[in-house]
């Protein structure tokens, strides 16, 4: 099981925002209110609520797109308003919502676009945006095509394609998969975990949608309207225990389902007792708001884990996995 | 109707004996244009970048560019006759006053045409002020801006005919001893010639477009 309590002392943060705050010229309230926050290395943070609570805000003072009223953050230990905001912004991989690819170049120019702009020598360029085509699955054909040409689904993976290139520890992305319909969305989101598996960036993740955040996020920040913090752990801890009525209620009806939907089979302790012959049987990769479903649509109470190598793991059983979302 | 009785339409053989004329006449037109855009490009496109950035410079400056454009050709060369003569300066003066209000606009009207997705993006991902202007707003206003050089070309072409009237006024030069001398194919020739300029600039200019911009390939019609 996921135990995970306050941030370790070990682990130093990467980002740090201290009581930060953004008054907006000419409004009467703060955008963002004494906001305080530490991104851990290598953790993907989302940043989540809805909208006026200041998480792009947030997000855009990192890279000092937005500067902030008062307060200090801090990124790789220096305060950024003491660095210079365009050295700043390359060392940050950067994705937005709409992407923001440029449409008079080319997809390979699009990637190389960091690279060149530190440049870079073209040959070490050249194989890095090789390197980044096949990391993100795209054709090789279409590195002499303009984005106008591709789908919303390539033009989004060139986007973190482009965003990855330089190789910087620190991400920022703004609904970075907004814009495509669902199947690809998740498509989209199941490859960039895979990929930040693997890659172990400091990202800070802004959407909207607490689906997205609770299966994106290492550790969730629930803002409210005025960039008030209203809880920060992570996704498990926000489903099991919300802090308050409002991230409650922001979290949304299925708290049980969506924090079943965080377990994976493998995780839980199986029983070893002998299964009926009509249990379904389920993949031990899957988690158990998938057991669960399988289960009661076969109407069986048991269900069968087998592994990747097709062994027999034990039994699941739906007492055992109500017992998961006891408190 | 010009009464002109047992002449031709067109003398072919007054054209073939003026060749070297006609020649000289053709280039000296193209380079009162050339130069009336190049020089009506260079003093609006810093004009163009300013009303861009500062908003509220932009009603001053097309307000002057307006005026200017108004004056009628003819009125703004009898004015300047006494001060720079009858030179190519007096018509250059005045095909670059009337180049500034279309040139201003659409390289204005290009920039505000780039996408604020790719500005926002090229800024996070750490663009410098220059490196934003000249790698991402220039190229990406370039159609709606090459839109306006080749109106500015095409309309300068037809101005430099009026130049005639103080001596420099390339094709336009046969339109005008034509009319005095009341022979046709003079002015059919000069009027012939000036279209045909301002058509062949047209097609050239959209081809450069064509080779500047190749990602805009079949969006043009998005763009203006």
């Amino acid at each position: 099981m996921r135990e995970e309590t306050s941030i370790e002392s070990t682990k130093l943060p990467m980002i740090s925002l201290r009581s930060v705050t953004k008054r907006f010229a000419a409004t009467t309230s703060d955008a963002v209110h004494e906001l305080s926050l530490d991104v851990v290395e290598g953790e993907v943070v989302v940043l989540v609520g809805p909208s006026g609570c200041g998480k792009t805000t947030t997000m855009r003072m990192i890279n000092r797109l937005i500067e902030p009223t008062s307060g200090q953050i801090v990124v790789e230990g220096t305060d950024v308003l003491k660095r210079d905001p365009v050295e700043l912004r390359r060392g940050i991989g950067y994705v937005i919502q709409t992407v923001g690819l440029m449409p008079h170049r080319t997809v390979a120019q699009n990637i190389a676009t960091v690279p060149d702009l530190l440049g870079w020598d073209p040959a070490r360029t050249g194989d890095r945006v090789e390197e980044l085509i096949g990391l993100l699955e795209l054709l090789p054909e279409l590195m002499s095509r303009y984005p106008g040409e591709l789908s919303g689904g390539q033009r989004q993976r060139v986007g973190v394609a482009r965003a990855l290139a330089a190789d910087p520890p620190v991400m920022l992305m703004d609904e970075p998969f907004a814009a495509v319909d669902p199947v690809v969305r998740a498509r989209l989101q199941d490859q960039f975990l895979a990929i930040q598996r693997r890659l172990r960036k400091t990202i800070v993740f802004v959407t909207h949608d607490v689906d997205e955040a609770i299966k994106m996020a290492d550790r969730v920040a629930i803002l409210n309207v005025g960039g008030i913090l209203e809880q920060y752990a992570p996704p498990e801890e926000v489903l099991r225990s919300p802090a308050n009525a409002f991230v409650a209620s922001f979290v949304g009806e299925e708290r049980g389902l969506k924090r079943l939907g965080l377990i994976t089979i493998r995780d839980v302790e199986l029983e070893p007792v002998a299964a009926p012959a009509d249990a379904p049987f389920i993949d031990d990769d899957r988690t158990l708001r998938e057991a669960l479903d399988a289960l009661v649509t076969s109407g069986s109470t048991t269900a069968v884990v087998v592994g990747a190598d097709g062994e027999h793991r034990g039994v699941l059983t739906l007492e055992r996995i109500s017992r998961e979302l006891a408190p | 109707m010009i009464p002109l009785a047992a002449e031709p339409l067109i003398r072919w053989d007054w054209i073939g004996d003026h060749a070297s004329e006609i020649g000289s006449q053709v280039l000296e037109h193209v380079e009162l244009t050339v130069i009336a855009v190049v020089i009506g490009f260079a003093i609006s496109f810093p004009l163009a970048i300013l009303a861009h950035r500062r908003r509220w410079t932009y009603a001053p400056i097309t307000w002057v560019a307006g005026v200017l454009y108004t004056i009628p050709s003819l009125s703004l060369f009898v004015i300047l006759v006494p001060i720079t003569g009858l030179s190519a300066t007096t018509v250059e003066i005045g095909l670059v006053s009337y180049t500034l209000l279309i040139l201003i606009r659409n390289t204005v009207a290009g920039l505000g045409s780039v996408p604020s997705d790719a500005v926002d993006s090229a800024r996070g991902m750490g663009f410098s002020r220059n490196q934003m202007l000249w790698h991402v707003e220039v190229p990406l206003a370039l159609p709606v801006m090459m839109a306006g050089i080749r109106i500015a070309t095409v309309s300068t072409i037809g101005l430099v005919t009026v130049g005639s009237l103080i001596g420099r006024g390339g094709v336009g030069q046969f339109i005008l001893e034509g009319l005095r001398t009341l022979f046709q194919t003079e002015i059919l020739l000069g009027a012939v010639l000036a279209a045909a300029l301002a058509l062949a600039a047209d097609g050239a200019l959209l081809v450069l477009q064509r080779a500047l911009t190749p990602w805009a390939k079949g969006r043009e019609e998005e763009v203006s």
